[in-house]
C-alpha cells in the first residue's frame, strides 16, 4: 500500500540542502526591478503627480502612474472562472489607482536597473492628493452619509445575505425569531469579535516576467498559475492565451497566494519596458500592508435550546471587515455563516446573517480556514457560555449536538459521509486528561491559575457546490519504467507533491519511488487545475490522479497482454507484471523499453484524466488545551496541546502530523498574540513587520500534539477529505475557554493578549 | 542592498576617532543589528559609516587586579552571556543580554551598540543601570567616564559627543560584590522581541538573609531612556525582604513615567512596573539566600 505509508516528503533534501528553486532564484538573464510608490493616504483622489525628478535620476527607466495605468477593472480572487455572470467575482481593482482606498494604496510604479535606484525614485515622486475621511470600521462605513469607497456600493455593503433553514413542517413555528424567542428554552445571546491577522509566509510575493514570441512569460511565487494566467489576460485586456505563468517551489502561502496579487501588473510594466525581464519583489512591509489578511469578524449571536441541552434553533449575525478592496467577495463572510451553523444540529430553525463591508483597512482576503477560524471562535465560546450558563457539561453539550452521520446540510446539499468527530473528541479529552483537570482547577486563588479548555469543529472538502471543482492528472512513462506525474495542483510547502506520487502510486500499482513529480506548473503545458486552495487538493486532484492512475495501468496492462497473449488475470507487484498464477511475465521496465521501441507497436504509454468533482465531504476535529494564566501580568502559558482530526484516511501520516503541528501554531498565534493594528487617524498599518507583529517563535510554544481518529469516506479518492486548513480553526477557542476555566472570566474578543487580558481582569475584579 | 554613502573601515580605536573628527556627522557602525536597519528603513539612509568593527582593542572582558569588571563595547550579546568572568561576578548581566532578539542578533549585536544608541528598551541598559556601571570614552583630548546615571539625555540621545567612542564598560568591584541581581524581560515573545518593560534589580542581604540591606531597581521602556528609582529603593532598604518585595512595586509608581503608544497603554505599563518591581527583588533576593 502505497498510501499510509510515512515516507519522506519528495521535495525534503532538495529544499533542505538549498537546491530547491524557488521564483527569484531562477531569473536567468539580466533584469530590470520595479518598485511601488505607495499613498500616504488612506481614502480620496491622487490630483496630480510631478515625475519629472524620478524619471531623470540615472538609472530608472521608466516612471508609470495611475494616469498611464490601463483603464480597466479586474478581480483578484483564486476562484475558478464562472461561465453564469451572476456568479463572477466583483472586479474592483485597477493595476494603479488614482482612486486611493487603502493608506499605502499602489499608486505608481518605477522600473529601474536596481532596486535601490527604483526605492531612490520613488522618493523623488511629488504626489497631490484630494483627501476623504478614512474609515476603518464597518459600522462607520454603513453609517448614513459615510462617503462611498466605491461609487458601485453607495452604502459600503459589498452584500448583505440572510438565509434560513427550512423549519420542520410540524414544528409549529413560522421562522427562526419566534424559537429564539419562545420561553420555553433556555435563551442565549453573545457578542464575539475576532481580529486581523496575516499568513506570515516566509517567501514575500515575487514575481518576474519577460516577453518572448509577443506573449508574456510571468514567473510567480503562487497557489493557483492557471488562474493568474486568465486574471493577468482579463486584467491586461489581452487573450489568456496570450500569458504564460511559471510557478516554482513556494515558500508559504496560506492563502495570501491564492489570489493574483502583482503579477498583473508585473506583467503590464514588463510591456511598458520593450518585454525586457522586470522583478517585482515585495518588502515584508508591503506584504503586511498590500496583500491580503484574515478578515476581522464580529459576531452577534443567539441560541434557543431545551432542558436536555439540545440546540433548537440559533442564528448567527455577523460583519465582515472587507478592507478598501472585494479581494474574495463576500465568499468568506457567506462561509463563516455557513460553517457556524454545520457543526451542531438545530433541531428546529437557524437563522444567519451576513455583512461584508468595505473601509479603508488593507483588504483582508482567503487565509488558512476561509471564514471558519473567525466563525468557530464565535461558536465555540457561544457553546462553552451556553453550557457554563445552564451547568451543562461542556463536552456532553458538544457531542449531543454535533452533527450526525448522513447530515445533508439544508441550504448546499453538502453531505456528512463520514464521522469521527465523537471520536476526536473522546480521544482528546483522554490525553488531556479532562475529567481530573477540570475538577482539579476548580476554586482557585492567587496569581498563577491554571484552566482546561476545548473546542470542536468542522470543515468542508473544496468549494463544490459553491464553485466548480475540477482537476487533471496526466501520468507518462519513463523508458525505465517508472513514471511522471504531470498535474496543475501545486505544491506550496503542505506536501502535496509526496502525497500526489503516492496516489499515483497506488493506482497505478508500483512503488511511490517510482513516481517522479512535475513539482514546477507552466500554464502552456501543465494539465488544467485550479491549484491550492480549500483543502481541495488531495480530495479533487486526487479523484483525478486516482483516474489517470487507474487508465495507465490498464494501458500497461493492456499492452503487457498483447506481449503474452494468452495470459489471464494479468497484474502488477514487485514492478513486474505478472499473471493469474503469479508467474513473472515481464519486468516494468522491459515493458516499458517494448513500449517505446518495438518495431511492431511503438506506444510510449501515458494516460491523462480529469474529474470534474460533484461531491463535497466533512472533516471534523477538535483542540484540547492545558494554560496557566499570569493574572497580574496578564500572561498566558500554554502548558499542553493537542489536536485530533478525522480527515478520513491519511496519505502519509507523517506529513499529516507535520500539516497539524503547523496549523496548531497558526492558531496559537491567533488566539494569544497576532493583531495586525491601524492608526485610526491615518488608517496607515503601525505593525506591519516581524518585530512588532507579535508572531509567536518557537519558544512560544509547548509540545505540540496531533492525534487522529482515521475514518474512511466513500466520497474521497481514498477515504481522504479536508486536512490542510483544519488544523488552524479550534485553537483560540480552546485557548479562550481554557482562561474561562482558569479565571471565571469569559473574554470574548481575540487576540487574548495580555494588555486586554488586565483590562479585563479589572473589570472581573480578579486585580 | 544597502543605501551607503560609504564605508570606512577603521584600523585603530584613534583612525576612528579621527575620521570622526573630521565628519561628525557620520555614523559609528559596529555589530550593525541597529545602524542597518535604520539604513533600511531610511532614517540613516544615505550616510557615511565608520566602522569600528574587528577593533581588538574594543574587545573581550576582563577583570581587573582590582577586581572591577571591564567589558569591552564590541562584546556581542553572547560573548557577554558565555563569559566566565560575567560569570562568576554579574551573572544577571550575562542573563539579560541572553535574552536580547534571537540568536544570530546575539552573535552579532555588541553591548556596546546596545548602550550608545541610548533606547529605554535596550535589554543590557537596565541592568547596567542598576550596577551603576561606569562608562569609559575616549575623544580626541582623551578619556573620561560617565557613570551610567549620567549617561541618557533624552529618548536616543546619549552623553557621547559625535567624535568621541565608548571604549570600556566598567563595573565598580563595590558595586556588584555581595549583590545578587535579576532581570525580568516582560515582552510579548519569549524570543525576537523588543521589552514591554524590563526590569532589573540588584539585592545585597542582611548577614542572617531576612533583610534588605541595599537594593538598586532600574528599568527599561517606564519612561523615554532607562531609569533608576532611587526614592524606591531608600524606601525599602532595611526592610524584611518579603514586605520589600510588596512596597517596591507601588513606591516605583512615583518615579516612572511610561506613555501610552499603540504598543501598550500608559495604565497597562503601570501594572507591569507595580508587579514586576516585586517579583524581580523576590527573585533576586532568592538567589542570595533568601528563604521566601
Amino acid at each position: 500500500m502505497e498510501v499510509g505509508r510515512s515516507i519522506v516528503r519528495v521535495d525534503a533534501f532538495d529544499k533542505v540542502t538549498g537546491r530547491a528553486k524557488y521564483t527569484g532564484d531562477l531569473i536567468d538573464r539580466p533584469v530590470l526591478e520595479a518598485a511601488i510608490l505607495h499613498s500616504t493616504i488612506a481614502n480620496g483622489w491622487v490630483k496630480a503627480m510631478d515625475i519629472s525628478a524620478a524619471q531623470a535620476l540615472p538609472g530608472v527607466v521608466r516612471v508609470l502612474t495611475c494616469f498611464d495605468a490601463p483603464d480597466i477593472q479586474y478581480p483578484t480572487p483564486g476562484h475558478p472562472w464562472s461561465v453564469e455572470k451572476a456568479h463572477q467575482d466583483v472586479a474592483d481593482r485597477k493595476l494603479l489607482n488614482r482612486r486611493v482606498r487603502i493608506y499605502g494604496d499602489d499608486i505608481a510604479a518605477v522600473v529601474a536597473r536596481d532596486a535601490l535606484t527604483a526605492k531612490k525614485a520613488l522618493a523623488l515622486i511629488r504626489v497631490e492628493y484630494e483627501t476623504c475621511p478614512v474609515v476603518l470600521e464597518p459600522r462607520e462605513a454603513m453609517a448614513t452619509g459615510t462617503p462611498p469607497i466605491h461609487e458601485e456600493y453607495p452604502d459600503n455593503v459589498l452584500r448583505h445575505t440572510v438565509s434560513e433553514i427550512p423549519l420542520p413542517p410540524d414544528s409549529g413555528f413560522q421562522c427562526a425569531q419566534e424559537v429564539l424567542d419562545c420561553p420555553g428554552y433556555h435563551a442565549f445571546s453573545g457578542h464575539y469579535e475576532t481580529q486581523q491577522v496575516q499568513h506570515c509566509h516566509i517567501e514575500n510575493p515575487v514575481s518576474w516576467a519577460y516577453m518572448e514570441g509577443g506573449r508574456i512569460t510571468v514567473v510567480t511565487s503562487t497557489q493557483i498559475p492557471h488562474i493568474v494566467r486568465r486574471v493577468t489576460g482579463q486584467a491586461l485586456g489581452i487573450p489568456w492565451g496570450q500569458i504564460r505563468v511559471i510557478k516554482p517551489y513556494i515558500g508559504g502561502g496560506f492563502g495570501n497566494k491564492q489570489e493574483v496579487l502583482y503579477e498583473p501588473l508585473n506583467a503590464w510594466l514588463c510591456t511598458q519596458v520593450g518585454g525586457r525581464a522586470v522583478r517585482l519583489e515585495l518588502s515584508r512591509e508591503e506584504t503586511f500592508q498590500n496583500t491580503r489578511s484574515r478578515h476581522p469578524i464580529s459576531f452577534d449571536v443567539r441560541a434557543a435550546v431545551d432542558q436536555d441541552g439540545r440546540l433548537m434553533a440559533r442564528e448567527c449575525v455577523l460583519v465582515s471587515n472587507q478592507g478598501g478592496y472585494a479581494s474574495h467577495g463576500h465568499a468568506i463572510a457567506a462561509n463563516a455563516v455557513t460553517g457556524f451553523r454545520q457543526t451542531y444540529l438545530d433541531q428546529i430553525a437557524h437563522r444567519s446573517e451576513a455583512y461584508t463591508v468595505y473601509t479603508n483597512r488593507s483588504s483582508p482576503g482567503a487565509m488558512r480556514g476561509y471564514g471558519i477560524p473567525q466563525a468557530n471562535f464565535a461558536l465555540e465560546c457561544m457553546m462553552e457560555d451556553i453550557a457554563l450558563e445552564m451547568g451543562l457539561d461542556p463536552i456532553a453539550f458538544r457531542v449531543k449536538n454535533l452533527m450526525p452521520l448522513g447530515y445533508v446540510d439544508p441550504l448546499n446539499g453538502i453531505t456528512c459521509h463520514s464521522t469521527g468527530a465523537a471520536a476526536c473528541v473522546e480521544k482528546g479529552r483522554q490525553w488531556i486528561g479532562w475529567d481530573a483537570l477540570r475538577e482539579k482547577y476548580q476554586n482557585q486563588t492567587g496569581p498563577l491559575r491554571r484552566g482546561v479548555g476545548m473546542a470542536v469543529f468542522s470543515y468542508k472538502t473544496g468549494v463544490h457546490p459553491i464553485s466548480l471543482e475540477t482537476a487533471s492528472a496526466r501520468i507518462v512513462l519513463s523508458q525505465d519504467g517508472a513514471v511522471q506525474l504531470q498535474l496543475g495542483a501545486t505544491e506550496i510547502g503542505q506536501g502535496g507533491d509526496t502525497v500526489f506520487s503516492q496516489m499515483a502510486a497506488q493506482a497505478i500499482g508500483i512503488p511511490t519511488e517510482d513516481v517522479r513529480i512535475v513539482s514546477t506548473q507552466d500554464t502552456d503545458t501543465a494539465p488544467f487545475d485550479t491549484g491550492a486552495y480549500a483543502s481541495r487538493q488531495t480530495y479533487v486532484t486526487g479523484h483525478a490522479i486516482k483516474k489517470a492512475g487507474t487508465l495507465f495501468r490498464r494501458k500497461l496492462l493492456d499492452y503487457a497482454g498483447e506481449l503474452f497473449p494468452g495470459a489471464e488475470g494479468l497484474d502488477i507487484r514487485d514492478r513486474t507484471v505478472m499473471d493469474g498464477a503469479g508467474n513473472t511475465l515481464i519486468t516494468l521496465a522491459d515493458l516499458a523499453m517494448e513500449a517505446f521501441y518495438s518495431l511492431s507497436h511503438s506506444e510510449p504509454v501515458t494516460a491523462e484524466a480529469t474529474a470534474h468533482v460533484k461531491d463535497n465531504t466533512f472533516s471534523f476535529g477538535c483542540c484540547f488545551a492545558e494554560i496557566e494564566v499570569d493574572i497580574p501580568v496578564g500572561k498566558i502559558r500554554v502548558l499542553r496541546m493537542v489536536n485530533v482530526h478525522d480527515s478520513g484516511t491519511l496519505i502519509n501520516p507523517a506529513l499529516a502530523e507535520a500539516q497539524v503541528h503547523g496549523g496548531m501554531s497558526m492558531g496559537l498565534g491567533y488566539a494569544l498574540s497576532e493583531e495586525m493594528k491601524f492608526d485610526p487617524k491615518t488608517g496607515r498599518l503601525l505593525n506591519g513587520n516581524l518585530l512588532d507583529y507579535k508572531l509567536p517563535t518557537a519558544m512560544d510554544h509547548p509540545e505540540l500534539a496531533a492525534l487522529f481518529v482515521e475514518t474512511c469516506d466513500s466520497s474521497g479518492p481514498f477515504g481522504n477529505k479536508a486536512l490542510g486548513e483544519p488544523p488552524s480553526i479550534p485553537v483560540a477557542a480552546a485557548v479562550r475557554n481554557a482562561l474561562r476555566h482558569a479565571t471565571g472570566v469569559a473574554v470574548n474578543t481575540l487576540p487574548l493578549s495580555p494588555q486586554r487580558l488586565v483590562e479585563e481582569f479589572w473589570k472581573g475584579g480578579l486585580l | 542592498m544597502f543605501d551607503l554613502a560609504s564605508i570606512y573601515e577603521a584600523k585603530s580605536v584613534s583612525a576612528a576617532i579621527r575620521a570622526l573628527e573630521d565628519d561628525p556627522s557620520a555614523v559609528v557602525i559596529a555589530g550593525g543589528t541597529d545602524v542597518l536597519i535604520k539604513v533600511r528603513e531610511g532614517r540613516l539612509a544615505g550616510r557615511r559609516l565608520i566602522s569600528i568593527h574587528g577593533l581588538a582593542e574594543l574587545e573581550g572582558i576582563a577583570l581587573t587586579p582590582a577586581g572591577d569588571v571591564e567589558i569591552g563595547p564590541l562584546a556581542t550579546f553572547r560573548q557577554v552571556a558565555e563569559s566566565p568572568v560575567i560569570e562568576k561576578t554579574v551573572p544577571v548581566l550575562g542573563e539579560a543580554v541572553d535574552q536580547a532578539g534571537g540568536p544570530q542578533l546575539r552573535a552579532q549585536g555588541t553591548i556596546g551598540g546596545n548602550v550608545c544608541n541610548g533606547i529605554t528598551s535596550a535589554d543590557s541598559a537596565s541592568t547596567l543601570l542598576a550596577l551603576d556601571a561606569r562608562l569609559r570614552v575616549r575623544g580626541p583630548r582623551g578619556e573620561r567616564e560617565i557613570p551610567m546615571a549620567e549617561w541618557y539625555r533624552g529618548a536616543g540621545k546619549v552623553n557621547l559627543a559625535p567624535y568621541e567612542l565608548l571604549v570600556k564598560i566598567v563595573i565598580p568591584r563595590e558595586n556588584y560584590e555581595g549583590y545578587f541581581g535579576h532581570y525580568i524581560k516582560y515582552a510579548a515573545r519569549n524570543a525576537m522581541d523588543i521589552a514591554t518593560l524590563g526590569v532589573s534589580c540588584m539585592v545585597k542581604l542582611s548577614g542572617d538573609r531576612t533583610a534588605v540591606e541595599d537594593v538598586s531597581l532600574a528599568f527599561g521602556v517606564a519612561g523615554p531612556v532607562p531609569l533608576r528609582v532611587y526614592g524606591a529603593e531608600a524606601a525599602v532598604r532595611g526592610l524584611p525582604v518579603a514586605e520589600a518585595a510588596d512596597q517596591i512595586g507601588p513606591a516605583a509608581l512615583e518615579e516612572v513615567s511610561p506613555r501610552t503608544s499603540w504598543r501598550a497603554t500608559k495604565e497597562f505599563r503601570i501594572q507591569l512596573v507595580r508587579e514586576l518591581s516585586g517579583r524581580a527583588l523576590r527573585e533576586a533576593a532568592r538567589k542570595g539566600g533568601a528563604v521566601l
